[in-house]
Order: structure tokens, then C-alpha cells, then sequence
């Protein structure tokens, strides 16, 4: 068991935790950083001026990170999962069009007046699952030639999907009146709820999609070799398939009901992962999920700085870094399988 | 023992396989040969179960003492009974070759795949048995083909099983390393007691190193026996389109086929 990847994946979000917290519009002396984390955690009260920081912390920037963190781990763990699931170097949420079919399920349940109550919140997370599920089986079988799926075609079903599913989105968000300032800020990856309320509300999917593909590495590693392989290995290949295709679901209609579509976490993340610490999925998906996490916290602070006070949607932080290293991957796929 | 009665494969419309029966005995290899599109790797993947079947039945007296139908194990229970060698193409490059052969142990292991100890003994004298232990650091895509068709032996052994199928191992393998591979395979069939089918084009590399012959031509089985029986000028030259000359081995007590030129064959 190698130690020294899991060290330095947790210490990279370790790190991103602490600035998360540490950084923002109002500036706050770490001394009293520490002092309202550890009274926090003992239910203690504050004076003036502590009271105020106290304030800003609990309810807007833990919040804001932990909601930061569960969505990045989504995106890096089921993107590392559908990377293995579909045997493509080039395949993530994003690019398959999960997340644009969960994205339109979201602003769907949106354009429905939900009383704003706890239920109404969990009636959004349950619409996106709901839409990144019809997504996958649509782009599956729509790929699908005979008992194989090629490569190309699931990447052409995908983005033909998303771009449907993406127009659609946009044409309810304009028909709708109220809540589209909501929308169109969740749909750039904004995550300008506050409070703990979606923290809370996206805990139990993520608990169980995650935890789900935290089991299926071993599953994962055997379907590297393809189906009949597999099988004759003595894997249930379609109950495998179809257990870490829906965990994988979940946690991406999960993340996308809260933040927005972020793209390429779910695309950097596994890859640079493979290429530090190696192809074992048992491996590559508990650190992708942690890396996802620390990569995603990273690109909001940058999100919030550069242009502060002006927030910059996150999704376009992660683009501006994505794209080039998407690229770079693309050439890579062509010239050698060694992925 | 592998016991194989009236196996018919259909894919849509087309027949591929018509009443296949054969057996292989524990301590034998036997050589399935065919020309091309024979339906020789249908076979090997219809008896592993991957492709459903039209009808007929799959027997081994492994799992439980008395005849058991594979067919109506779960995979774990069948991929313990049986392992298979697949054609030399597509194995994940970047795995290592230890995690390869690892992998093998999957019917024994839970979900998670954890290994103990005597697992990792046992993927260690798989490598050990096939000559490539000394390959275990090496990742899958940096070996030469004739390395990466032992790591596949190597993983099939690691599945523990008495019986073994293999898909035209040596048809990528130069000269040393068909004969070297055909050498571990009969040697492992009559040290280790294993059931073992090959289905190979060499037909004189199956004379040499298998005990019996089983000769698919068109889905059916047109001739078994010990390979003088079905290495005859009149069977070969009929199943291949092509006239050729058997002679005996200068050094071996077998069958040397040598082709001719590819000129009409008239039937007798």
C-alpha cells in the first residue's frame, strides 16, 4: 500500500481548506481565524468585533467551502469512474452530457414554484439525478453499435445531447421569470447559496454515490480489460456496470444540482492522477476524489480573488486551465494508448 | 474434464456453430484447428460464457465431484472452474504485470478485490510457471508480444482453475516463442492436471505439443483424434481448400504437414 500519494493529495486540500476559509472581501486575522473555528466547534459566543468575523465564517465561507469541496470530490470521483467505465481517456461528466442532462432536470424542477422549504430544496437535487440518468442511458444507447460502444460515437452522442439538452435548458430559463437570475448564475457554477442548507441537502447523495465508487476500484481495474475479459475474470459485468454507472450519476447530479456545471474537474483531475501515481482504480479513485476537491477549492479562490470584489464563475476558471490541459490529453490519446 | 454436447451458436440468421460435442480430459491438450472464420474462437467464447448459446450443454466434474453445467454457474463460480488465454490484442497498458496477473485471483477474492498472502504465493508461481516473474515491475504496454501472451497465461493461472482455454496464443509469437509457450502449456496440462483446449492455425506446432486434434470446419466438427488420425492429406486438404503433403516428423513421432500451392482441390 503506497502511502505518500494519499499524503500529499490530503495535504494539497488540507491547504485549499484553509485558505478557502482564510480568504475573502473582509480580512480576518488568522489568530482570530483560529479562535472562532475552535469556539464554533465548542458552541461558544462572541463579542464585538469577533462576533461579526464569527458571522462570516460559520454561515457564509464554511459553508461556501464545504459545498466547494463535496462538489470538486463528485466531479473528480465520478469522472475518474466514467473514464474507466467507458475505457476513454477522454470521457467525463461534461463531456458525455450527464451533466448538461442533470443541468436541464435542475432548471426543470427550478421553473416549478417549490415552496422553499427543505423538501422543495431536495426536489432540485432529485430533478438533476433524475436528468443525468435519462442522459447516460440516452448517449449509451444512442452510442451503442451491437455489444460495443465506440469511442467516438459516445463522445459525438454526448455533445450532440448536451448542446440539446443546454438549448433546452437556456429556453426555460428565458421563459421563465422569477427565478432565472438564480438560474443563470447556478448554471455558470456560481454556488451563491449560502447558509448550510445545500450542504446538508446534496450530503446524502454524495455519501452514497461516492461511497459507492469508493468500492469499485477492484470492479473498475477488471472492465479495463473489456467485458468478455472481465466477465471470464468473474466479474458480474452488467451488474458492476450498472451499479458504478448510477453511483456515478449520483454524484454528478448530485454536484451539478448545487454548483452549476463546472466542467473539466472531472477531466484534469483523474488524468493527472494516472499519470503521478499509476492506473490502479482502487488507487485513482479515492485520490481523484480528494485532488477533485483541492482542485475545485483552488479554482474558486482564484474565482474570488482576481476580480474581487467581483466573484468570477468558477466554471471559468477551471475552462481557462482545462482547455489547454484537454488538448494536451487529446494529442496524447492519439499518439500512444498509454493511458 | 470439459464435457461439450450438441453446442449450436447462432449469431441473428447465421449459424455459426451446429452441434459441437467434445471432451477434454484432465492432463490433455487438445487442439482445436479450422481455417478461418471456422468458428474456433466462437467456440472457446461460448464455452466461457460470454455469448449466449442456441442450445446444447457445458459440462465439467470439477465444481462439485459429480457433472455440473457451467452454463448455470454465476461467473465467479465458473470463472473458478475455468480461466481463459484470449487473443493476444487488447490488454490495459498501463497496468504492471503483477497487477495483471493479480487480477486473475478475482473469483477468489470479495468485491473490493483484496488479496491476502497466499494470493499473492499464488500469482507468484503463476509468473514463476510461465518464465516472467522477472517481468513483474514492468507496465503491460512496454512488452513484446510473446512477453505480454505469458503475462495472459500468467493471469489464467492465477485463476486456479482445472480447466484452460486459450485463443490462438502463438499466432503472434515468432518461432522460439511458439515453441517455448506450447512447451509451459503441455507440460502445465500434465503437471497440474489441467483440461486444456487451444484452438490454433500451426497445425504443426498442435501436432507436435497436443495429444488430440479436433478439426472445425464450417461450425462443425469434422474429424478428432490423435493428430495422425486428423493431420490426413484427404481431411486437411478439403478443410483448408488447399493440397498438401503429410510426412513424418524427421525427429517426432507425428505428422509434418507441408502445404502446397493454392490450386483447385478436387473432392474424392
Amino acid at each position: 500500500m503506497m502511502i505518500r500519494p494519499y499524503l500529499y493529495t490530503l495535504l494539497f486540500l488540507f491547504l485549499t481548506v484553509v485558505f478557502s476559509i482564510a480568504i475573502g472581501s473582509v480580512f480576518i486575522p488568522p489568530a482570530d481565524l483560529g479562535r472562532i473555528l475552535i469556539g464554533w466547534l465548542n458552541k461558544a459566543a462572541f463579542s464585538e468585533p469577533l462576533k461579526t468575523f464569527s458571522f462570516i465564517i460559520t454561515d457564509i465561507r464554511l459553508p461556501r467551502t464545504a459545498l466547494v469541496l463535496l462538489t470538486g470530490a463528485a466531479l473528480g470521483g465520478s469522472g475518474a469512474a466514467y473514464q474507466g467505465l467507458f475505457r476513454n481517456p477522454l470521457a467525463d461528466p461534461y463531456l458525455i452530457g450527464v451533466a448538461s442532462g442533470a443541468g436541464l432536470g435542475a432548471v426543470l424542477a427550478m421553473s416549478i414554484k417549490w415552496p422553499y422549504s427543505f423538501w422543495g430544496l431536495m426536489a432540485v437535487p432529485a430533478a438533476a439525478f433524475i436528468g443525468a440518468l435519462l442522459t447516460v442511458v440516452l448517449v449509451y444507447s444512442l452510442a451503442r453499435i451491437g455489444k460495443t460502444i465506440p469511442t467516438t460515437n459516445l463522445i459525438l452522442a454526448g455533445v450532440a445531447f448536451g448542446s440539446f439538452a443546454t438549448a433546452l435548458t437556456t429556453y426555460l430559463m428565458l421563459r421563465s421569470t422569477g427565478e432565472l437570475h438564480r438560474a443563470i448564475t447556478w448554471l455558470n457554477g456560481g454556488s451563491s447559496q449560502a447558509g448550510w442548507g445545500p450542504v446538508l441537502t446534496v450530503l446524502p447523495y454524495l455519501a452514497i454515490g461516492l461511497g459507492l465508487l469508493l468500492l469499485s476500484g477492484h470492479a473498475l481495474n477488471l472492465l479495463q480489460f473489456g467485458d468478455e475479459q472481465a466477465q471470464q475474470m468473474g466479474l458480474p459485468v452488467t451488474r458492476a456496470r450498472t451499479l458504478i454507472l448510477l453511483a456515478a450519476s449520483l454524484a454528478t447530479a448530485a454536484a451539478v444540482s448545487f454548483s452549476g456545471i463546472i466542467g473539466f474537474i472531472g477531466l484534469i483531475v483523474p488524468h493527472v492522477m494516472r499519470l503521478w501515481f499509476g492506473a490502479d482504480y482502487r488507487r485513482l479513485l479515492p485520490l481523484s476524489l480528494i485532488s477533485g476537491a483541492g482542485a475545485l477549492l483552488l479554482a474558486d479562490i482564484i474565482a474570488r480573488t482576481v476580480m474581487a470584489p467581483q466573484e468570477l464563475p468558477v466554471g471559468i476558471v477551471t475552462a481557462l486551465v482545462g482547455v489547454p490541459f484537454f488538448l494536451w490529453v487529446l494529442r496524447r490519446a492519439k499518439n500512444q494508448g498509454y493511458w | 474434464m470439459l464435457r461439450i454436447e450438441n453446442l449450436s451458436v447462432s449469431f441473428g440468421m447465421r449459424r455459426v456453430l451446429t452441434d459441437v460435442s467434445l471432451e477434454v480430459n484432465s492432463g490433455e491438450v487438445l487442439a482445436l484447428i479450422g481455417p478461418n472464420g471456422a468458428g474456433k474462437s466462437t467456440l472457446v467464447r461460448a464455452i466461457s460464457g460470454v455469448i449466449p448459446l442456441e442450445k446444447g450443454r457445458i459440462h465439467s466434474d470439477y465444481v462439485s465431484g459429480s457433472s455440473v453445467n457451467l452454463l448455470s454457474l454465476s461467473s465467479v463460480q465458473r470463472a473458478r472452474s475455468l480461466a481463459v488465454v484470449p487473443q493476444a490484442a487488447s490488454m490495459p497498458p498501463a497496468f504492471t504485470v503483477w497487477e495483471t496477473v493479480l487480477m486473475g485471483r478475482t473469483p477468489w477474492l470479495n468485491f473490493l478485490g483484496q488479496v491476502s498472502a497466499s494470493d499473492e504465493a499464488i500469482a507468484r508461481l503463476a509468473l514463476q510457471k510461465v518464465d516472467a516473474l522477472d517481468l513483474s515491475a514492468r507496465r503491460v504496454g512496454e512488452l513484446s508480444g510473446g512477453e505480454q501472451q505469458r503475462v495472459l497465461l500468467a493471469r489464467a493461472l492465477a485463476q486456479s482453475t482445472p480447466i484452460l482455454l486459450l485463443d490462438e496464443p502463438t499466432s503472434n509469437l515468432d518461432l522460439h516463442y511458439q515453441v517455448s509457450f506450447m512447451e509451459t502449456v503441455s507440460a502445465l496440462a500434465r503437471r497440474d492436471n489441467l483440461a486444456v483446449l487451444v484452438a490454433m492455425h500451426d497445425l504443426n506446432l498442435a501436432a507436435r505439443y497436443t495429444s488430440r486434434v479436433a478439426l472445425l470446419v464450417d461450425g462443425k466438427i469434422k474429424a478428432m483424434g490423435t493428430p495422425l488420425q486428423v493431420l490426413t492429406p484427404e481431411l486437411i486438404s478439403i478443410a483448408y481448400h488447399l493440397p498438401v503433403q503429410v510426412i513424418p516428423h524427421p525427429f517426432a513421432d507425428v505428422p509434418l504437414v507441408i502445404p502446397g500451392n493454392t490450386a483447385p482441390v478436387k473432392t474424392p
